[in-house]
């Protein structure tokens, strides 16, 4: 069986970043297959025919393809064992506290804060940033004094959080919504440039002005799904 | 239907028809593991589940050692890595365990949410649950191919656990969505038909009736007819 690792992604998306950061924190080796999500590739679409999403990882023969974040990076922690292991924590108590605050995240943090952020007056933007700034608040309780929310070291948590220490700040640029400041939330700002300026992290950090180029074109897909999640 | 009462430190904060509850009952039966059930009101949350689950406020709660654990999933992996030599859901290997925790993610993120706009949505958007319904059916049919269960090789396994409380929703889906199940997704139903005399699985569901009549009683709360 070739171990030959491909991951689908793209630069503009930080949940594909999550994935990135762990291979390369991991040592592994890896190509990367950059997807126009404005116009969705064969290969996306052949590997990815359930949720058509970003980041898709290949590893070697092994088909079907895994896709879902939180599902790629368990398999990295399992399936490269002795390389850098301990993305997630030991014990599972630990271990069940991390799943829970990485849906978390996803379902209630960047949830509200995507129809805050693209959703247009009136169609319960304020009231999403409401939701959104109080979530980030109760993530950031997670850190309790730590250097990272995996303690010493980047871990599973910090990865599924770091949208927020570089992503979000160009969606706000972007967007004219502000969401996380160093006065609203002093933790999670700390744990931003913590995160961002780890040297593996800055291996693959795209750089801000790259990003809003390549999003300029996204915007108005932004607000479309943004603006179907805020009717649901 | 109660389970035997508790000789470790188990406690379940649950209600008697969740699905997602259900799921962990089903995984504690297959491990064989003693615990307390506690039934909650969620009319009338109980001080210790919303202490337990003070983010979401929600059952199931495994509660080990008064240490809680949230969500079902979240639930059985931890009984998983805290019990490990207890029978397991999940099989050894690394890709094997990340297939079975894509599609039981899969059915956490479609089937419920799905099925609640069946019972409470009327006219095209109770039609677009409907076609969304049957899609999902379909594409775990294709799933489950010629498998016994779910979970191949490895037997009754991590996706087998997480979808099988569905199976008595199906009858109320049925009726809602007026398809039959047998016919949309015929390896499904005949998957349903094998876990439902599954003893972990016999024990933790309700009849698919009293699911309709629960089903009854919500669209009453909400005001649907």
């Amino acid at each position: 069986m070739s171990d030959a690792v491909e991951l689908i992604g793209t630069f503009t998306c930080p949940i594909v970043h999550r994935v990135e950061v762990a291979l390369r924190l991991k040592g592994v080796p890896y190509e990367f297959i950059e997807e126009d999500l404005g116009n969705k590739s064969a290969l996306l679409l052949k590997h990815n025919p359930i949720h058509k999403k970003v980041p898709v990882l290949l590893h070697g023969d092994r088909r079907p393809a895994l896709c879902e974040s939180f599902v790629i990076l368990e398999y990295l922690d399992e399936a490269f064992p002795d390389q850098r292991p301990g993305l997630l924590p030991a014990d599972p108590l630990d271990r069940a506290m991390a799943r829970f605050w990485a849906r978390f995240i996803d379902e209630k943090c960047w949830g509200p804060a995507w129809v805050a952020l693209w959703a247009a007056e009136g169609e319960g933007k304020e009231a999403a940033a409401r939701e959104a700034k109080a979530n980030l608040a109760l993530l950031e309780g997670q850190l309790d004094g730590k250097r990272f929310f995996g303690g010493d070291r980047i871990g599973f948590l910090d990865l599924v959080a770091s949208g927020f220490a570089h992503w979000l700040g160009v969606y706000e640029e972007m967007g004219g919504t502000r969401l996380l400041a160093e006065d609203g939330h002093p933790a999670l700002w700390r744990w931003a440039r913590e995160y961002a300026a780890d040297a593996t992290v800055r291996q693959c950090l795209p750089d801000r002005e790259a990003l809003l180029a390549a999003m300029a074109t996204s915007k108005e897909r932004f607000v479309s799904a943004a603006t179907a999640m805020a009717r649901k | 239907m109660a389970p035997e009462k508790n000789s470790s430190d188990l406690v379940l904060l649950d209600f008697w028809v969740s699905p997602f509850g259900q799921r962990v009952r089903i995984a504690l039966a297959e491990k064989s593991l003693p615990y307390e059930y506690v039934e909650e009101d969620l009319a009338g949350k109980s001080d210790r589940l919303l202490q337990s689950n003070p983010v979401h406020k929600k059952t199931p709660v495994l509660l080990h050692g008064g240490k809680p654990v949230n969500e079902s999933l979240i639930i059985v992996q931890y009984l998983e890595e805290a019990f490990p030599d207890t029978p397991s859901l999940l099989p050894a290997d690394p890709y094997a365990r990340a297939q079975a925790r894509f599609w039981a993610d899969y059915v956490d993120k479609k089937v419920y949410d799905c099925g609640a706009r069946l019972w409470k949505l009327k006219g095209e958007p109770q039609a677009q649950a409907r076609a969304e319904m049957l899609e999902i059916l379909k594409t775990l049919e294709t799933e489950l191919g010629d498998k016994e269960f779910f979970g191949g090789e490895h037997g009754f396994g991590f996706v087998d656990a997480a979808f099988a409380p569905f199976t008595s929703w199906f009858q109320s889906y049925e009726k809602l969505g007026e398809f039959k199940v047998a016919e949309v997704a015929p390896k499904i139903a005949a998957w349903a038909d094998r876990v439902g005399k599954r003893e972990s699985v016999a024990k933790s569901l309700y009849s698919p009736d009293k699911v309709y009549d629960f089903i009854g009683v919500l669209k009453k709360k909400y005001g649907i007819e």
